[in-house]
């Protein structure tokens, strides 16, 4: 499954990176300490976060991630979507809980198998 | 002439929901003349309405006090922030209360007294002191410059509300002036440990909650006189002045 189909399912709206919505997402990781999502999340991982610091967009970049998604509406920082359009990274945001979308993603990927 | 200075730039009162009563000004400045130590910066979480107090506690002591700060970031990052006067402190705490929402609740959290050089409690701080603020960290680091105080990054080998538990990483983003280490860690193994940060001067610090915390952990500083602007060069290592590892 690509980003696309996951961002018109979730009504996510897209902020950077628009032409690598056929990133193929592998699987997913929920989280806001970096040290954690560095050392556990894989490669194709779409990441779920709350955090909006541009250090996201770094990790993201060494891990492989496919997207970062923001939670509860949050925006990117300033500096994160500079990076994030410079960095060529997807980034979408999202009105809902970190629950409720890893939920949904994760419903979405296992139907897809 | 430059000497050795034997320092803790981190150590919390009871206005801190999670130390001890007994954390007040003057059981404070008495522990830590009998630890030896010359300097010390007080850094409550996001507050500071004891400072005023451990000043006058200090009165007439060997031994020098900085106003400081922990502060809390948007990120959860845990920083330090030490100041030559009140006033630059007084701004920052201005700031800071403009972004701290919500109130404390003792039962869960702690008591959070001001207290007099006397022992006399003075009021007590109903603010959710061991939350987080709105304001990232970057941006809080330009307000501390702006008000001519310093940075240190917090216990930086801690799982929790460190800035590489929380960011992963530090780069040139974030102006910190110094790295702060718990005694676990210790200068040496650190600098093991964290190559890439070797451009930083590394203190430690006994981050006490308990008086009995204080003088458990000492950085001893090469400086001419205990001031601010004499840290600020040990730090960046200039004209002498460094951090003894």
């Amino acid at each position: 499954m690509n980003i696309a189909t996951i961002a018109k399912e979730l009504n996510l709206e897209i902020r950077s990176a628009k032409d690598r919505l056929k990133n193929i997402v592998t699987g997913g990781y929920t989280g806001d300490l970096l040290s954690d999502v560095m050392a556990n999340s894989q490669a194709g991982d779409i990441w779920i976060t709350r955090q909006v610091h541009q250090n996201i967009v770094a990790i993201a970049t060494l891990k492989e991630h496919a997207g970062i998604i923001l939670v509860n509406s949050c925006e990117p920082a300033k500096e994160t979507l500079e990076r994030a359009i410079k960095e060529n990274v997807p980034i979408m945001v999202s009105n809902l809980s970190a629950f409720e979308l890893t939920g949904k993603i994760y419903f979405l990927l296992t139907a897809a198998k | 002439m430059l000497k050795v200075f034997h320092c803790d730039f981190y150590i919390h009162t009871c206005l801190s929901p999670c130390a001890e009563l007994d954390m007040h000004p003057r059981a404070i400045v008495e522990k830590a003349l009998a630890a030896k130590l010359d300097i010390i910066a007080i850094c409550d979480h996001n507050s500071s309405e004891n400072i005023p107090h451990i000043i006058n506690a200090a009165k007439g002591k060997n031994i020098k006090i900085f106003p400081g700060m922990e502060i809390t970031t948007s990120e959860e990052v845990h920083f330090l922030a030490i100041f030559d006067s009140l006033s630059d402190l007084d701004l920052m705490q201005e700031f800071i209360y403009q972004h701290l929402a919500g109130h404390n609740d003792e039962d869960r959290f702690g008591v959070q007294a001001v207290v007099n050089e006397k022992g006399e409690v003075e009021a007590i701080n109903d603010k959710l002191l061991i939350g987080a603020t709105d304001v990232s960290l970057n941006v809080l680091l330009n307000y501390v410059h702006k008000l001519n105080g310093l940075a240190i990054a917090a216990h930086i080998d801690r799982e929790n509300f460190s800035v590489l538990s929380q960011l992963g990483f530090i780069d040139e983003s974030m102006q910190f002036d110094a790295l702060e280490v718990t005694p676990l860690m210790g200068l040496a193994k650190a600098r093991i440990e964290y190559p890439k940060l070797s451009k930083y001067s590394f203190i430690m610090s006994s981050d006490a909650h308990y008086l009995n915390n204080i003088g458990t952990a000492v950085t001893k500083i090469m400086l001419e006189a205990s001031t601010l602007s004499e840290l600020k060069m040990a730090f960046a290592r200039q004209n002498g002045r460094h951090i003894l590892e």
